[in-house]
């Protein structure tokens, strides 16, 4: 064998064995996209702006606070919009007390003074703003993270995407609800006493004092399954959060057979608060909420040291396992809504794979068959070249990772019609110089340089179509470019490299050729 | 061997003014069925909305399905049999409920229907109004997208006339495709983009073909007296082997995906399809012939600019 056909030889052999090598083991190599093998695709919208007012809120409570301590009285303080808090002193003399205490609230700009009437607005600066904002989505998606950690899939995919959306994927998930609720769930477990002046009737006709707030429980009667709503009022002061847990266990209850609770454990400040307040408020009544549903609303009988609590609602046993991992993973500093899902069951994605599978196979089957009986020999080497097109692409996909999805195998399908074009291209070429006289050898030789511009034409306008569509499509359009991009390099490399090689072993090793089978 | 053609000689390019009648009814026919049917219909991943796939353990009745949904107040739901008699494609339109909520509510009612029988969700996708306008605009850009590249790169390789003539055989393409779905009365989905970007890239491939070899054989030596028209007819000819063949196969490859490809791959598949046998003939009719046409109208007008030289 001459020495450069002994190069190209070795160079195949090494892109064949590495092209192995990265799709072994193959029920690993390669990831099936979620609508081949099942699961969740969700893209979650963050609504960072509701974490910027709950700062808010909390800055206008502690500074309201903060002016009290100083002896300032203070007529009206209250959020506005959702970076801004509106003041109103109770008298202007204070005035320049007032702005000493304000000014101590480093991320507020004052506007609209008017000293006159005691009144000015604070606004969140700009920056501080978008720090919350970035705040909420970057603690949403480590949240969210610890959650699905905790529920136990394998190779979730949890990404944040643009500026404010959260892009997650669970593949092979067989209960798609109770992911998703538990992936959506804010948990904001919050401690507030019940308003015990005002009655619920009074409440729900208008009469609440500006302090209380109308909250609702929800109970399942055991016989009808019917579930209704329980109002409570409620005082809008938060005692204590789910900030402060440490620890969230599911253990039987011992009250009602067959349903679940879920005890919980504070921190020490957690501790020390729960104490005082249960101290303060024995004979009250401490409504434990969650998301701002009233879960249960116990009596308090005594102080309670040990900082432990159980939270109690006819949860299952899943529903308390759920409620256990959210609010051991910690609340969503802001909520979000679902922007886009896909869902797809276990059993459709094995149908669609199967489907596919036959379709590509079907499709190969009539190429391989058409090819050799039309061509022969040589197109029995363009069916060699065609398989170790599909096994390089396999491979690059392996490689980088890339997922293949439903497009994706249509993708694919395509290549496998582009590449054979490539060889039909290159064969009419080398009947064309037959014809016209040439000798065999070089009639192949003629034949395979005139047709590599049109191969590169042809792959290069369609490759950067694809181009366009990974770079620039999202999810099933994306799969598709990927796809299509790798198997026409791919088909680029095997239709002139390795179909040109082979064509070099047969018919170069001899020292006449009489005829090539075309 | 075997062969289709032995040095083929048939007249394509000659025959270019009945091809326009043809393309320009079938684009005009193309564009009539879209406006009867007031636009494309558009599948939930543009419009966005709710797709939810149902399959029955018994094959039930579609008014039972849909008395079943009537009563959870989602609005007016769309239920097509997929596949087989047991399986259900249900869309529902975009309301202000929640994804969860909705799945929820459907299981409810389908549940609560007990001649229903058993039944299995397989599949809910839920595109929101903010991803559904993204993905309508992604969608016209990526288009646009792929055109501007095809033009850009033929104007390169070749000249100004053949990118542009390949991109006015390529948006033909587009419209017959877009007709045939709106005929056929199928969706626009994201499939389906995916699907006209490969008609584009097919579409194009083909243009190539027949343009690299018209160059070729014009840097060769070209025989006196034959006019560019006949050169332009000469190398469809030299080439006409090779685009049957390549259609075949591709033409069977989409057969084969829309015949056994399953229900998911339908709609895709029947866009290649049709796109396959557009895109061929576009390559001889719209593409060469549109270059011949715009090359005898500028070489045209530069002789009667020297015969009106001559006679000053």
């Amino acid at each position: 064998m001459p020495r450069h056909l002994r190069v190209r030889v070795a160079f195949v052999v090494l892109v064949v064995a590495a092209s192995v090598w990265y799709l072994s083991p193959p029920q690993k190599a390669i990831n099936l996209g979620l609508d081949l093998q099942g699961g969740i695709h969700l893209m979650l919208g963050v609504e960072a702006d509701k974490h910027v007012a709950s700062q808010t809120d909390r800055a206008a409570e502690d500074l309201k606070g903060a002016l009290e301590r100083k002896g300032i009285g203070v007529k009206r303080i209250a959020r506005e919009a959702n970076a801004a808090i509106q003041v109103e002193l109770a008298s202007p003399q204070s005035w320049n007390d007032a702005l000493t205490v304000v000014s101590e609230f480093g991320s507020f700009e004052r506007r609209d003074e008017n000293q006159a009437a005691g009144r000015f607005t604070l606004v969140m600066s700009e920056r501080r703003v978008n720090q919350l904002r970035d705040d909420a989505i970057r603690q949403g998606l480590e949240t969210i993270r610890n959650r699905v950690d905790q529920f136990g899939v394998a190779e979730p995919t949890i990404t944040r995407q643009g500026s404010q959306q959260i892009l997650i994927q669970l593949p092979g998930v067989q209960d798609p609800a109770r992911a998703k609720a538990l992936i959506g769930k804010t948990a904001l477990l919050e401690f507030k006493l019940l308003d015990e002046r005002t009655s619920i009737e009074q409440a729900l006709a208008g009469q609440l004092p500006e302090t209380s707030e109308v909250l609702y429980g929800r109970e399942v009667d055991k016989q009808t399954k019917v579930e209704h709503k329980v109002p409570y009022v409620v005082l809008k002061r938060t005692l204590l959060t789910g900030a402060e847990l440490t620890r969230a266990e599911v253990q039987a209850d011992p009250n009602s057979l067959g349903n679940w609770q879920v005890a919980i454990e504070f921190t020490s400040t957690g501790t020390r608060i729960f104490g005082e307040v249960t101290e303060q408020n024995v004979g009250k009544r401490l409504a434990i909420i969650l998301d701002g549903t009233v879960y249960s609303a116990p009596r308090i009988n005594e102080r309670i040291p040990g900082g432990r609590a159980v939270i109690t609602g006819q949860f299952t046993v899943d529903d308390a396992r759920d409620l256990a991992i959210v609010l051991r993973a910690g609340a969503l500093p802001a909520p979000v809504v679902i922007l886009e899902e896909r869902t797809v069951g276990p059993s459709l994605g094995a149908d669609s794979i199967r489907q596919g599978l036959i379709a590509i196979t079907a499709s190969a089957v009539v190429v391989f068959i058409f090819m050799l009986a039309y061509y022969r020999l040589s197109g029995l080497i363009a069916d060699v070249a065609l398989g170790l097109n599909l096994l390089i692409l396999f491979a690059c996909m392996a490689a980088i990772r890339a997922t293949l999805t439903l497009p994706g195998l249509a993708g694919i399908a395509l290549t496998v019609g582009m590449a054979v074009d490539t060889n039909i291209l290159i064969f009419e070429r080398i009947r064309e110089e037959l014809r016209v006289g040439k000798t065999p050898r070089s009639a192949v030789e003629a034949g395979f340089r005139r047709a590599l511009r049109t191969i590169v034409d042809t792959h290069l306008t369609v490759m950067g179509t694809a181009v366009i569509l990974l770079s620039f499509g999202t999810s099933s359009v994306k799969g598709f470019g990927v796809s299509l991009f790798i198997g026409l390099g791919a088909s680029l490399f095997t239709a002139y490299f390795f179909t040109r090689l082979l064509f070099d072993l047969v018919y170069m090793g001899r020292r006449k050729v009489e005829a090539i089978s075309i | 061997m075997i062969e289709l053609f032995r040095n083929p000689n048939y007249d394509f390019i000659g025959k270019r003014k009945w091809a326009y009648i043809v393309s320009i009814a079938v684009t005009l026919l193309g564009l009539l069925t879209l406006a009867a049917r007031g636009g494309l219909r558009y599948d939930i991943d543009f419009t966005g909305g709710t797709l939810i796939q149902v399959r029955f353990e018994q094959p039930p009745a579609i008014a039972k399905i849909r008395a079943s949904l009537a009563t959870i107040q989602l609005g007016e739901s769309i239920i097509q049999e997929f596949g087989d008699a047991r399986e259900f494609i249900i869309r529902l339109p975009l309301v202000a409920v929640g994804s969860e909520e909705i799945a929820r509510r459907v299981q409810a009612a389908l549940g609560g229907d007990s001649a229903l029988g058993k039944f299995e969700i397989r599949r809910v996708e839920f595109v929101g109004p903010q991803v559904g306008r993204e993905l309508q605009l992604q969608a016209v850009y990526l288009v646009l997208a792929g055109l501007v590249w095809i033009a850009l790169y033929l104007a390169f390789r070749f000249d100004l006339r053949g990118g542009v003539a390949a991109v006015v055989a390529v948006f033909h393409d587009v419209i017959v495709c877009l007709g045939a779905l709106s005929i056929t009365n199928r969706e626009f989905s994201l499939p389906v983009l995916a699907a006209l970007l490969t008609i584009i890239g097919y579409s194009v491939n083909d243009t190539i073909v027949a343009y690299d070899r018209l160059r070729e054989n014009r840097g060769k030596f070209v025989p006196k007296g034959r006019t560019f028209a006949q050169q332009m007819n000469d190398a469809v000819n030299q080439t006409l082997s090779r685009t049957v063949l390549t259609s075949l196969t591709t033409f069977f490859s989409a057969a084969v995906l829309l015949f056994f490809g399953g229900k998911t791959l339908e709609d895709f598949a029947f866009v290649l399809f049709v796109g396959v046998i557009t895109g061929t003939y576009s390559t001889t009719y719209i593409a060469a012939a549109l270059v011949v046409d715009w090359t005898n109208y500028v070489e045209g007008r530069l002789r009667r600019g020297k015969k009106a030289v001559v006679k000053a």
